[in-house]
C-alpha cells in the first residue's frame, strides 16, 4: 500500500453517474484507488463492472458525470482542472492505450503523421525533429523497418503492430502513468504475450506507473503488483497479486479464479459464475454480488459490506470476513 | 495477418517478418485505392474525361474570348445572321469582323454573333458558377453540419446546439429554393457573383446533413477518443481527424451539386434573371434561340446539348465516386 503523499494517482470515493432517460444511473459507486510512482496496478472485473469508466474518468473522457469524489494526479485535482491544463496532462503525463488497436488509429493519416502530431503538440518539436523521434519510438516498440512503416497507413499494419504504434504514441512524451484499457483483449494470444512483455520493458525503462484494466486474470498474475477486483461499480477486494491468487477472500474473486482454466487439469469443467452482473440501474440494496453468491447469509441482501482488512493491505468487502477490523470506507 | 515479432529493437527480428515488412513497403494511400476503384467504372471515367476536356475548353475559351480576343462573342455581323453551323462567313463583311478561318463552327445567332465564341464564353461562366457556388455551399454545409455533429449535445439555454442548427437547416430546406433564388436575384443587380453566392447559400442543406451524420458516427470512433486521450485540442481533432474522414459522402454530393448549380444558373439565365445579356451563358443563348426554334434549331440544340452533357458528366463522376468510396463494394486490406 502506498502512503497518500507518495501516490502518483489517488482516486478517492469516486462516483460516476450516467444520465439516461430513466434518470441517473450509478456506474462507479465510491472507488478508492492509489498508484505509486512506477507501480503496476491491475483493475479486474467482468464486462460492465465500471472498470473502463473509472479509467476514462481519470482522463476525463467519459460521457458520465463524476458525481462525487476526487481524482488527484501528482497532487492536482484532475476533476476541477481547466480544459487546456487537462489536455496537457492527457498524452503528456498520462498516456493511454485502448482495447481496439484496429480502430484506434486514424485511417486517413499515415502512422508517422499521427506520432509526429503528438510530439509537436506536447514537446514543441520541429516537424523534422518529431519525425526523427517518431522513428526512434517505432524502433523502440519493436516495429521492423520503421522508416518504411512510418509512411504507411493503419490498414497496412497488423493488429499487434497497431497496438505497438498506439504504445509508441502513448509513451511519446514519457508519461508518468500509462493507462492500458484491456490492451490485449483484441489480439491473438501469441501477440498478447509480446505486447505485455513490451509493456513491461517500457515500464521499467521509463519508470512509468501502469494502471492495467483487464478481465484476464492470467495477464494480471504475470504483470501486476497489486490487484483491485471490481464488481458492479465497487471495489470488492484488493491486495497484492499473491494475496489475490493465493488467499482470495471475496467469493466473487474466488469464483473468478475458479473460472480460470487450469493447465494442470485438462478436461476439467470450468466453474461458471451463475447469473450475471446486475444492471447498474437495478442494483440490489445490499451486496451487489449477493444474488450470485454461494455463501450469502443474513446481512448480505440488506446491507452493503464495507472493506474488511484481511491481511496487510489485503481487504475484501464481504461479511464473511467481518471478524477482522473494518477500515475507513463507509 | 499477424506477424510473430519478438520485442525489442529491430535487429533481432525474425527474417520472415522482415521479408514481409519489405514486401509491404510499397504503400498505397487511400487516394490511390480510391483512384484504382474509380478507374474500373467506365461510365464514370467517361464523365471524368468529358469534365477534364470541358475545363480545358473553358479555360482556353476564356483566354480566347476575354483576354486575347481571337473569338469575340460580342461582335455583331448583321449580314451573317442565323447562319447554320459550319457555314462560311459572308463576303460582304469587313476584314476585322471576319471570324477565324472564315467559318462559324456553331453558326450565328439573330445578330450574326458567332455562337461558337458565345458557347466558349458560356462554358467558363457555367463551370465557374458551378464550382464557386458549390464551394460556398460546402463551406456553409461542413461548418453547420460539423458544429451540429460535434457540439450537438451542448446546450444553449433550453435547446441543444444540434436541434438549433438542424431545425434551422430544416427551415431553409422548406423554402422553394428556385423561387427564393429568383426573388433574391430580382432584387439584387444581375451579376455573376450574386448568382454564385445565392446558389451557394441556398444549396448547403444536404451537405450539412451528411456532415452531421458522419460526425455523429465519427465522434464515437475509437480513434477520436484516442486523439482526445493524446491531448489533441478539439479544433485539431475536428479538422485533422474528423473532416478528412467525413469527406467521402460530401465529395459525392458536391459533385452532383455542381451539376445542380450549373442547371440552376442556366435556368436563371434562360429566364433573364441571370448574367446580364451581352455576356453569353448557356442559359441565355438557349433563351435567345427559343424564338428561332424552327428557323435556327442549332441555337437551342447546341447550348441544350452542352448543358445535358455537362450535367450528365458530373452525375456520372459523382455516382462513380460514390461507388468507389463505398466500403462495401471496395476490397479492404485487413
Amino acid at each position: 500500500m502506498v502512503s497518500e503523499s507518495a501516490a502518483l494517482l489517488s482516486i478517492r470515493d469516486l462516483h460516476v453517474e450516467f444520465e439516461t432517460d430513466a434518470g441517473s444511473v450509478p456506474v462507479v459507486r465510491g472507488i478508492d484507488l492509489e498508484i505509486g510512482a512506477g507501480e503496476t496496478v491491475a483493475l479486474v472485473g467482468e464486462s460492465g463492472c465500471g472498470k473502463s469508466v473509472t479509467a476514462m474518468s481519470v482522463m476525463r473522457l467519459t460521457e458520465g458525470r463524476a458525481a462525487a469524489g476526487s481524482i488527484r494526479f501528482q497532487g492536482r485535482d484532475l476533476l476541477s482542472l481547466p480544459d487546456p491544463e487537462m489536455r496537457r496532462i492527457r498524452g503528456g503525463q498520462i498516456g493511454m492505450i485502448f482495447q481496439e488497436p484496429m480502430t484506434s488509429l486514424n485511417p486517413v493519416l499515415t502512422i508517422g503523421r499521427q506520432i509526429d502530431e503528438v510530439l509537436v503538440l506536447h514537446q514543441q518539436l520541429s516537424p523534422r525533429a518529431a519525425r526523427a523521434e517518431a522513428l526512434e519510438l517505432l524502433q523502440r516498440v519493436g516495429i521492423p523497418a520503421p522508416e518504411r512503416r512510418i509512411l504507411q497507413y493503419p490498414h497496412e499494419l497488423s493488429g499487434g503492430m497497431k497496438q505497438r504504434v498506439m504504445l509508441a504514441m502513448a509513451i511519446a512524451c514519457r508519461p508518468r502513468l500509462l493507462i492500458a484499457d484491456e490492451p490485449t483483449t483484441a489480439l491473438d494470444v501469441t501477440i498478447q504475450a509480446q505486447i505485455m512483455e513490451l509493456l513491461r520493458e517500457l515500464k521499467q525503462e521509463f519508470g512509468m506507473a501502469v494502471l492495467l484494466i483487464t478481465h484476464d486474470l492470467g495477464v494480471v498474475a504475470h504483470f501486476a503488483e497489486r490487484v483491485l477486483v471490481m464488481y458492479a461499480g465497487k471495489i470488492v477486494e484488493q491486495g497484492s497479486v499473491r494475496d489475490i491468487f493465493k488467499r482470495a477472500s471475496h467469493p466473487y474473486t474466488q469464483a473468478l479464479l475458479a473460472a480460470l482454466p487450469d493447465p494442470l487439469k485438462p478436461g476439467k469443467r470450468l466453474e461458471a459464475i451463475p447469473g450475471r452482473v446486475p444492471s447498474p440501474a437495478m442494483l440490489p440494496a445490499g451486496c451487489a454480488f449477493c444474488p450470485r453468491c454461494a455463501h450469502a447469509f443474513e446481512p448480505c441482501p440488506g446491507q452493503q459490506p464495507p472493506l474488511f482488512e484481511v491481511g496487510d493491505g489485503h481487504r475484501a468487502a464481504c461479511f464473511l470476513r467481518a471478524g477482522s477490523s473494518t477500515t475507513g470506507q463507509k | 495477418m499477424s506477424i510473430p515479432l519478438g520485442p525489442g529493437p529491430a535487429s533481432d527480428l525474425l527474417p520472415a517478418a522482415r521479408a514481409e515488412a519489405e514486401a509491404l513497403g510499397v504503400a498505397e494511400t487511400p487516394t490511390q485505392q480510391l483512384w484504382r476503384a474509380f478507374r474500373k467504372d467506365r461510365l464514370a471515367m467517361l464523365g471524368l474525361y468529358v469534365l477534364v476536356a470541358l475545363v480545358v475548353v473553358a479555360l482556353v475559351g476564356q483566354l480566347l474570348t476575354g483576354f486575347w480576343v481571337v473569338l469575340d462573342p460580342a461582335t455583331v455581323r448583321l449580314p451573317d445572321k442565323l447562319l447554320p453551323p459550319l457555314s462560311p462567313a459572308g463576303s460582304s463583311l469587313a476584314k476585322d469582323l471576319l471570324p477565324p478561318f472564315g467559318t462559324y463552327p456553331f453558326g450565328t445567332d439573330e445578330l450574326g454573333r458567332n455562337v461558337f465564341a458565345r458557347m466558349l464564353q458560356g462554358s467558363f461562366v457555367s463551370l465557374s458558377v458551378g464550382f464557386v457556388a458549390v464551394s460556398i455551399s460546402l463551406g456553409i454545409g461542413v461548418t453547420i453540419g460539423g458544429l451540429a455533429g460535434f457540439y450537438g449535445q451542448r446546450k444553449l439555454g433550453p435547446i441543444s446546439v444540434d436541434s438549433l442548427l438542424m431545425r434551422f437547416t430544416d427551415v431553409v430546406l422548406c423554402f422553394p429554393t428556385f423561387f427564393l433564388i429568383l426573388t433574391v436575384v430580382a432584387l439584387l443587380p444581375p451579376s455573376i457573383y450574386n448568382i454564385m453566392i445565392v446558389i451557394g447559400i441556398s444549396s448547403w442543406m444536404s451537405t450539412a446533413r451528411f456532415v452531421r451524420a458522419e460526425f455523429l458516427a465519427l465522434r464515437e470512433q475509437d480513434f477520436v477518443t484516442a486523439a482526445k486521450a493524446l491531448g489533441l485540442p478539439e479544433w485539431r481533432i475536428i479538422f485533422r481527424h474528423m473532416i478528412p474522414n467525413a469527406m467521402a459522402p460530401v465529395l459525392v454530393s458536391a459533385t452532383i451539386n455542381v451539376a445542380h448549380a450549373i442547371l440552376t444558373e442556366s435556368a436563371l439565365s434562360f429566364l433573364g434573371f441571370g448574367v446580364r445579356p451581352p455576356y453569353a451563358t448557356w442559359g441565355n443563348i438557349l433563351a435567345d434561340g427559343r424564338s428561332y426554334i424552327f428557323d435556327a434549331p442549332w441555337l437551342f440544340l447546341i447550348p441544350g446539348a452542352a448543358i445535358l452533357v455537362v450535367v450528365l458528366a458530373f452525375n456520372l463522376v459523382g455516382e462513380g465516386l460514390r461507388d468507389a468510396m463505398n466500403p462495401k463494394l471496395r476490397r479492404r486490406a485487413g
